[in-house]
């Protein structure tokens, strides 16, 4: 499943996938929180792919989830993963370099 | 698949009731646990690093696809899925083949603490999806987590952590396939996790120990909910087969007996026994200080169970087989057509290369394989050195028992210390307890010389001879010589000669005196006869001279009366 958000205009976007699984209330409030934090402080400088692992079961197997939330940043820097709802907003921010 | 499993209550088991259980294929182990592993139960394994507990676990997954056609999955926490493939492709399992054939799920789970962030809740959903979807692939009947306690160092949230694990087996129950978790042991706890709170039904404990630099595995099952186990330590191995367990087997001591007969191959001894030999079946225990010939007595019988055709194994802890055969063949013992026939196999080995247990499972495995009908174990005592008094009766206890169960007849040689007394030490007999026939050869010092006799024991169900019969070893083999009853009992070597000697003179002697006094006799009787001739002759002259006499008179007389007549007519 793809839920795609891109403007690329730049190349040192924020790219991320975000594995979720069904319905389940810490997936909702994952993509919640993530919007949140991407409207915030990317504007529009972002790439979200979201990830329902229920469906592809394959995705978990390929990218080495075992928590649901999970957040992968592809880029920019090194790969992170951030695992849970993403509800500790400033760990969040601290963790993807976002806080001015 | 989502079969529930059958909920038993342990309460109300019926006497008929059977566990359900999953055979695990691992030898000896299904023995032990009376069938297997809890069905559709996860079962706990766990040990400190390098007992076997990934071995186990994917020999269970593995025999589990070959043996009884249940294909499994194996999630790795530790072990990249081509590491593990590597490990135990030299142990002969080729995991690609089976990944190949759609029988086997290997699912590498890589929890890198450096790498992750926790921010806000989270389950491990993901987890239990990777897990879902690798079952349902193959529909899976088996499951292997190795090990599960690596999420606890990859994950902060300990809390989290745990309520999942607790569905995790919650839900791999409900899923109905039989699972093994493996734990690493912890310091005071079964394992570092305290996983056992989780896994309830079935938790067993491995061991690996060294004691005087041999290092033995063991086995235990802590607990197995709903059915009985045995709860001894096991002793288990690891070779190129795999793992094999060593159950301890036939404590009931009900195995049959028979009554057939089975002759030692040395003249003469066989007749020491009323019956002729020894029972098929029973175990033999040739003991005797250094030197006294119990090889050379259990050569014999070897040569004399493959002449017979007999199969035979001959443990040789302190000969090559070369070098036994060498040696035997200088009494006129040639083992060597026996090996090229194939009913006689030597194996020469240090006793202290392996554990006890190793020579115990080398051996299972060899009564499997060949399937003899003899073993010799030369000297049994050499394995006294590799355990302690105790781990050695036990062991032995096993091997017995194992023997007896195949109906194998077993001659042991036992090396004991040299004592004064007759009777041997204590170590021998701890072990002659087990043995059904004891024969024991011994030195028997004097006269500046050493002789060997041998007798017997005890015998088992037969009557026997209580004689030391003194024997000697020459380049035709071994004889029994006959009993040599001297003034003060019976006499050996050279005291033996020396009487045998002393006899021969004293009954030359006799001899010759009877000889002499015949002689004598004859001499007498010629003197007396001489004498009585003279005396008839002398006799006949007398009477000879008499009647000369008698008849001079008598003409004189008629001389006499003719001259008066012719007077009286004058």
């Amino acid at each position: 499943m793809q839920n795609t958000n891109t403007h690329t205009e730049d190349t040192e976007e924020h790219k991320f996938l975000l594995f979720v699984s069904g319905m389940s209330v810490k997936s909702g409030r994952a993509i919640e929180n993530l919007r949140k934090i991407c409207d915030e402080h990317l504007a529009g400088k972002f790439n979200l792919e979201i990830i329902d692992i229920a469906r592809h079961k394959e995705e978990a197997v390929h990218h080495q989830i075992i928590a649901i939330p999970t957040l992968i940043k592809l880029q920019p820097g090194v790969q992170k993963i951030i695992l849970g709802d993403l509800s500790d907003t400033q760990k969040v921010l601290r963790i993807l370099e976002l806080n001015q | 698949m989502r079969r529930n499993v059958q909920e038993t209550s342990n309460t109300h088991t019926p006497n008929n009731f059977i566990f359900p259980k999953t055979p695990t294929g691992v030898e000896g182990l299904d023995e032990i646990t009376e069938g297997g592993f809890p069905k559709g139960r996860p079962t706990l394994i766990c040990g400190g690093p390098g007992c076997g507990k990934t071995l186990l676990s994917m020999q269970f997954l593995i025999k589990g696809i070959t043996d009884f056609d249940e294909p499994g999955v194996f999630m790795s926490f530790e072990e990249p899925t081509a590491d593990l493939s590597l490990n135990v492709k030299s142990l002969g399992f080729d995991l690609e083949q089976l990944k190949a054939d759609k029988k086997l799920v290997v699912d590498y789970v890589r929890v890198e603490r450096s790498e992750i962030e926790e921010a806000g809740e989270y389950d491990l959903d993901g987890l239990f999806i990777r897990l879902g979807y690798a079952i349902d692939t193959i529909n899976a009947k088996r499951v292997v987590l190795d090990t599960l306690e690596a999420l606890f160092s990859g994950l902060d949230n300990q809390g989290i952590l745990r309520a999942e694990l607790r569905r995790l087996f919650h839900w791999l129950k409900e899923k109905g396939v039989t699972a093994i978790i493996t734990g690493e042991r912890g310091e005071s706890t079964l394992t570092r996790q305290g996983l056992e709170e989780y896994v309830s039904d079935c938790v067993i404990l491995l061991d690996h120990r060294v004691i005087e630099q041999v290092s033995t595995r063991r086995l235990r099952i802590v607990k197995y909910r709903g059915s009985t186990h045995g709860t001894n330590e096991y002793p288990f191995l690891i070779d190129e087969d795999g793992i094999s367990v060593l159950p301890i087997t036939s404590l009931k001591l009900d195995n049959e007996v028979s009554s057939d007969i089975v002759s030692p191959g040395i003249p003469g001894l066989n007749d020491m026994f009323n019956g002729g030999g020894f029972y098929r079946g029973s175990s033999i225990l040739v003991s005797g200080t250094a030197g006294t010939a119990k090889t050379t007595v259990a050569c014999y019988f070897a040569h004399e169970q493959c002449l017979k055709k007999e199969r035979t194994v001959y443990f040789a802890f302190e000969e090559s087989p070369q070098q036994l055969v060498r040696n035997m063949r200088s009494i006129s013992i040639d083992l060597e057509p026996h090996i090229k026939d194939g009913y006689l196999q030597i194996h020469s080995s240090r006793p202290s290369l392996n554990g006890l247990e190793l020579h115990l499972l080398t051996l299972r495995k060899i009564i499997k394989e060949f399937k003899p009908t003899t073993v010799i174990i030369d000297p049994i005592s050499n394995l006294i050195n590799v355990g302690s008094e105790q781990e050695v009766r036990s062991m032995l206890v096993r091997l017995i028992d194992m023997l007896k169960v195949n109906n194998i007849t077993a001659l042991f040689t036992s090396l004991n210390k040299q004592t004064e007394n007759f009777r041997p030490d204590l170590a021998e007999e701890s072990v002659s307890s087990l043995v059904d026939t004891w024969i024991t050869v011994r030195d028997m010092e004097g006269l500046g010389e050493r002789n060997r006799g041998i007798y017997i024991v005890k015998s088992r169900g037969m009557g026997h001879s209580n004689q030391v019969r003194e024997f000697i070893i020459t380049a035709k083999g071994i004889e029994l010589l006959d009993i040599e009853l001297g003034p003060n009992g019976i006499l050996t070597g050279a005291a033996r000669q020396s009487n045998e000697l002393q006899r021969k003179m004293d009954e030359m002697k006799l001899e010759r005196e009877l000889s002499r006094k015949d002689r004598e006799i004859a001499r007498k009787r010629k003197v007396l006869e001489a004498n009585i001739e003279a005396l008839r002759n002398e006799f006949e002259s007398a009477e000879e001279e008499l009647s000369l006499l008698r008849a001079t008179e008598e003409l004189q007389e008629q001389l006499a009366g003719e001259n008066n007549k012719s007077i009286k007519k004058d």
